[in-house]
């Protein structure tokens, strides 16, 4: 690891920004540890998530951003449950998901596209269509092989539909997405 | 009427937020004011000079300091106007620090509410009548409450400069926590082998009156002039008669009675002697767990009894002890394992906390000093030590840290070694605090020469697989989880206020904090007294500490009781509750709302009934004052017409 | 104290791949007493897709549901499916905040005002219901199965949030089973977490997680375990097969909802609650006698010991425990 030259490399904004996005104040990890010891997903992270929170105390934003760390966070809640110093350490998780993805940072392009195929599926028919979501998400990631052996058994007991059943407000739910969008974009011209 | 103002700059706390010239310019308009100045810092040497200087040369007749809170130098400034042939009630204390030049920046903000609170001050101290003490004696006797090692230094130290002390301690025997200790740290030193003559010494002194297996029912009086009733607990065994040979105990047929002792650690019988070296060494009966008392038949002790000791009929007995002094030294408790469920809550038979694990390293204790695994008795080779298990944990509501664990894991950890050469320990930490003499040497010394691994993580979970405990953690220094597979677990468990600490508190009429841990006066430079006069404290109940600081605390409180007692009497404080006999009409309200019942109901000579102040019990609160419906009581210092006069002066401002 | 008509959200997964909860859910709650009235038109909560582009999004996908429910008069929302329940109930707690509250309002045509409750309906069953009520219906005993009850990782946790039972060691299934008369072993991992939602995407990872799961019921002493999640039922039945192929191992442990054991305890058919419809086959565990049966054997088996025993305790012993 390099040296990190806090003087200059500290990214404030960045650390002031997540607090207020997520409501929690990372001065409060104490690094303890235990978050990560009880984190089922901390051998399938490049850094765990209390290496995380330290990133974030250091304001390390593309380091923490970059990760693949923060798409693996499955929020299973144990770090938040256990955390003495009461920090909600999976909403933080959270708001950095939430601003990776907004700058279109993302390390782990298989869980976004199943996500994104998931998303899509609600905005055109108001409820999962599973069918639609997996071969959605087969094309887009090239993933064409993934639990075929799954699908005759899943068929035969009638537990996959082949036909979407599409909801009455079907529009509703997509005008929730279009409007939130639109939302997103005046943001963005205001806050540049 | 002469009044003198002085309003203090104290450096630039009160001056950097208050324009001081200007308060004392507007001062001197104040009709009654012959002198008003203000003074870098007006309670050092040359400070007080200025004012008794300024009394003889003004002839002022009363004083006004304007400084800081009342609660700092009030005392200082009213020695200092008596030398000056004033008397001490003729001085009145304008905070301007801490209500004003401490709260705010703004200095015009600040110099209006200054000249304000100095003219409420002047108009009051207008009012001020020369009050005068009384003295009273002195009863030299002390109680000290708990026999741990803080309250027996105590007493010892009261004892031997000549007091007569009254111990009192809840548990059968005295000792406290220090006597279930099996070694002590950095040392080393046999816990008991140390405390055990310090034991004897309580016992035997001729000045020392012990009461074991007693707790206090009430006290009553002040500072001087307790009466305390003691209530002597029923062992159901006459410990006049009782020998502490043990039989009863080996004879007993209930085997699975709660060991407080022990903390839990194995159960014992329904009557037993807590200790071998036990002092008192008597025998108690556990009406809980005893089949003559849950049952109705069994016997079997008063049968092996040689001395016929046994007494199902025994009751409670209450007695009364005068004092002039109390010192608590309760010590403290340890947190229930329950409120850690993710280290199994106290299901799991491995996972144990440190004071069991202290028990079973002791050679008189349950295991007589074999380590072995509570659920299968065997020798477990690989142990794990938990830090803060609970303590710094604010989740738990305990956010503080517990002041001992790192030194005891340490301790812990060595012994481990000791008792089984080809066992492994590990300990998980956080932070290792050792900071007292060969302290973090120490922590050294188990991880270098007695090979235990420390862990820097904290643990978030332990579970049983098969016949281990698996225990997984972090290694925050690595960056990753870290797993062990224990044979043994010891919880550090957070340290807490001992049970029944507020309720103590509530019968001293002592403050206690959030946690239950006793006020003292002030944390820096009075930490053995507290707000409450004649009140003492010694020990971890004042706050948690290990055994040389509470040493050292119970010897300082008995150097305050020495020091209360070297004078015959004691002056009362004259700002007390008065009543004039004449406005009184007998109504009795402020007998009623009086919190410290201080006050009476008397006859006067024509038969009337009016309400009477016993001086000494007063502590000039005030709440009869309010309570008059007839201003026929009046607090001395702090009448009525005194604080209608500030309310006066303020609003027409 | 339970009310008798409560909004029930069955979800997406309900409606598919975990039909069988859904049926059987139905089929209990009908026998305790339960009426539920599905939203009309509900449509998906967002799940954890959802509260990976923004919270309001998230908050909008489920207050949409929750205003319908509003509309309905009804005051409690309840769900079989934990991630569901947490995206209720994050929406409410987001909500509170009035700024907030007003922009999720702007993105869903019907306002929601934060009057409903969002409750587990394992626990509209087991706190509002009752085990009293629970045991009164029992017609038939299990004898066959030792169950490690599953609650996967969200439904208890974090506890500010889910407001029910135990965060490390949640009971309420255990008493539920109990009460049936189904031997519940002690399983310690009940909340670690299965995989979650990565199994279509990160297969590899949730079948290592699985493994564990699967492994320490074993461990326990369980032949079956029993859930309160579709999520957890996924992964550790559809995927047994998965997980054995990746990591060599032969598990072959059935998978139930809480509600198919309690069916079949009410004597539903196996058919009723879409017992078919899983993997693992749980037809070797699921026999049944009815409770008479079951307490004619017991005392048969209790005098049977008492006979031998009698004699050797012929001599009088002392007092003893």
């Amino acid at each position: 690891m390099d040296t990190i030259n806090l003087t200059e490399k500290t990214d404030w904004a960045f650390i002031e920004q997540v607090k207020k996005k997520s409501g929690e104040n990372p001065s409060l990890c104490y690094q303890c540890g235990n978050c990560t010891a009880g984190c089922p997903y901390t051998q399938y992270f490049d850094y765990p998530v209390s290496m995380v929170m330290r990133l974030l105390q250091a304001g390390q934003k593309d380091t923490i951003l970059n990760s693949k760390a923060i798409w693996l966070c499955a929020t299973c809640e144990t770090c938040t449950t256990r955390c003495p110093c009461e920090v909600d350490v999976a909403l933080i998780m959270e708001a950095l998901r939430i601003i990776a993805r907004r700058e279109g940072r993302v390390s782990e392009k298989d869980i976004k596209l199943f996500n994104d195929s998931f998303l899509d599926s609600i905005k055109q028919y108001g409820r999962m269509f599973e069918m639609g979501i997996l071969l959605g998400y087969k094309l887009r990631s090239g993933h064409l092989m993934g639990d075929a052996e799954l699908g005759p058994p899943m068929m035969s007991k009638g537990k996959i539909h082949l036909i979407p059943k599409k909801i009455k407000g079907a529009d509703e739910v997509a005008k929730i997405f279009t409007r939130f969008q639109e939302k997103a974009k005046q943001k963005v011209k205001k806050h540049g | 009427m002469r009044v003198g103002v002085f309003i203090c700059h104290c450096g630039s706390n009160i001056a950097g937020t208050i324009d001081v010239a200007k308060v004392a310019a507007e001062t001197r308009k104040i009709p009654g004011v012959a002198f008003a100045t203000n003074y870098m810092y007006t309670c050092s040497e040359p400070g007080q000079k200025e004012i008794t200087d300024a009394i003889a040369r003004e002839h002022l007749d009363r004083i006004v300091v304007a400084a800081c809170s009342p609660r700092m130098h009030e005392n200082t400034f009213r020695k200092t106007i008596e030398k000056a042939g004033l008397n001490r009630y003729f001085l009145e204390m304008a905070n301007i620090r801490e209500h004003i030049s401490w709260i705010g920046l703004d200095k015009e903000l600040n110099t209006n509410k200054a000249i304000e609170e100095v003219a409420m001050a002047v108009s009051k101290a207008m009012q001020d009548k020369p009050l005068f003490s009384s003295s009273f004696k002195v009863n030299k006797r002390v109680v000290v409450i708990g026999g741990g090692v803080a309250g027996m230094q105590a007493a010892l130290d009261c004892a031997d400069g000549g007091l007569e002390v009254v111990m009192v301690e809840k548990s059968p025997a005295i000792g406290g926590m220090m006597a279930r200790l099996d070694k002590t740290f950095p040392t080393i030193d046999c816990s008991i082998c140390i405390l055990g003559p310090k034991m004897v010494d309580v016992a035997q002194h001729d000045k020392i009156k012990l009461y074991a297996y007693s707790e206090i029912e009430e006290i009553k009086g002040y500072v001087g002039n307790y009466q305390i009733k003691i209530r002597k607990k029923a062992a159901y065994v006459d410990w006049t008669k009782c020998t502490g040979c043990g039989l009863c105990m080996e004879k007993c047929p209930t085997k699975n009675a709660y060991d407080y002792f022990n903390f839990g650690a194995a159960p014992t019988r329904a009557i037993n002697i807590p200790f071998p070296q036990a002092i008192p060494k008597k025998a108690k009966i556990d009406p809980k767990y005893c089949r003559q008392f849950t049952k109705g038949k069994c016997g079997v002790c008063a049968k092996v009894c040689p001395t016929g000791a046994i007494n199902y009929e025994q009751q409670d007995e209450i007695v009364t002890e005068d004092v002039g002094a109390i010192v608590v030294a309760t010590g403290y408790g340890l947190l229930d394992q329950e409120r850690l469920p993710e280290y199994g809550g106290g299901r799991y038979p491995d996972a144990i906390t440190g004071i069991q694990y202290e028990r079973i390293l002791n050679a008189s204790g349950p295991t007589s000093g074999h380590i072995i695994r509570p659920s299968d008795h065997e020798e477990p080779k690989t142990v794990v030590f938990v830090s803060c298990a609970g303590s710094r944990d604010k989740s738990v509501g305990v956010p503080y840290c517990s002041n001992f664990c790192c030194m005891y894991i340490a301790k812990q950890a060595i012994l481990t070694k000791d008792h089984i050469p080809d066992s492994q320990s590990y300990v998980f930490y956080m932070d290792i605090r050792a900071p007292g003499k060969g302290y973090d040497e120490f922590t050294r010394r188990a991880q270098e020469e007695y090979g235990a691994k420390y862990i820097r993580g904290r643990v978030s979970r332990i579970y049983p697989k098969g016949k281990k405990m698996i225990v997984q953690g972090a290694d925050t220094l690595l960056g990753t989880t870290v797993e062990v597979e224990a044979d043994l677990v010891v919880l550090a468990t957070a340290a807490i206020a001992a049970d029944g600490a507020p309720q103590m508190a509530e019968k001293l009429h002592i403050s206690y904090d959030t946690f239950g841990f006793y006020v003292e006066s002030h944390p820096k430079l009075r930490p053995v007294e507290t707000n409450t006069s004649g009140v003492f404290l010694a020990g971890a109940c004042q706050g948690l500490k290990d055994i040389p600081a509470s040493v050292t605390q119970g010897s300082a409180a008995a150097a305050k009781v020495l020091s209360l007692f070297s004078k015959d009497m004691l002056e009362s404080d004259p700002a007390i509750a008065q009543v004039n006999n004449n406005a009184c009409v007998g109504c009795l309200k402020c007998v009623k709302t009086c919190p410290f019942g201080a006050i009476v109901e008397d006859k006067l000579r024509d038969g009337r009934t009016v309400a009477k102040v016993i001086e000494t019990v007063c502590a000039g609160c005030g709440v009869c004052t309010s309570t008059c419906p007839c201003g026929a009581i009046q607090l001395q210092h702090f009448t009525d017409n005194q604080l209608l006069a500030e309310v006066s002066t303020i609003c027409q401002m | 104290m339970a009310e008798t008509k409560y909004a029930y959200f069955c979800g997406c997964s309900l409606e598919g791949t975990a039909k069988e909860y859904d049926d059987s859910m139905r089929v209990v709650m009908k026998a305790l007493g339960a009426e539920l009235v599905e939203p009309d038109d509900w449509s998906c909560c967002g799940s954890s897709p959802a509260h990976t582009v923004d919270y309001d999004l998230a908050s909008a996908l489920a207050a949409r549901n929750l205003a319908i429910v509003e509309k309905m008069g009804l005051p409690t929302i309840t769900t079989p499916c934990p991630s569901c329940l947490i995206g209720f109930k994050k929406a409410n707690r987001a909500m509170a905040n009035e700024v907030f509250k007003k922009g999720v309002n702007e993105l869903i045509d019907e306002p929601y005002n934060c009057s409903v409750e969002a409750k587990s309906s394992l626990q509209v069953i087991y706190e509002d219901i009752g085990l009293e009520a629970i045991a009164s219906r029992v017609t038939h005993i299990l004898p066959d199965l030792k169950v490690a009850p599953y609650y996967g990782c969200i439904l208890n946790r974090p506890p500010e949030l889910a407001h029910f039972d135990d965060p490390e060691n949640p009971i309420a299934m255990d008493r539920i089973l109990s009460t049936l008369g189904v031997d519940v072993r002690d399983f310690v991992f009940k909340t670690e977490c299965c995989g979650a939602a990565f199994g279509v995407p990160k297969r590899k990872m949730v079948n290592e997680l699985t493994y564990k799961v699967l492994s320490m019921a074993l461990d326990a002493g369980a032949n079956c375990i029993v859930v309160a999640c579709p999520l957890c039922q996924q992964n550790l039945d559809l995927r047994q097969g998965q997980v054995n192929s990746l990591m060599g191992s032969n598990f072959n442990i059935p998978v139930l909802y809480f509600t198919q054991v309690m069916g079949l305890a009410y004597g539903h058919s196996p058919k009723e609650l879409g017992i078919d419809k899983i993997f693992v086959s749980a037809d070797h565990l699921i026999g049944r006698v009815t409770k008479e049966e079951y307490e004619k054997q017991k005392a048969q088996e209790a005098a049977a010991k008492k006979a031998p025993k009698a004699k050797a305790t012929e001599e009088t012993k002392t007092e003893e425990t």
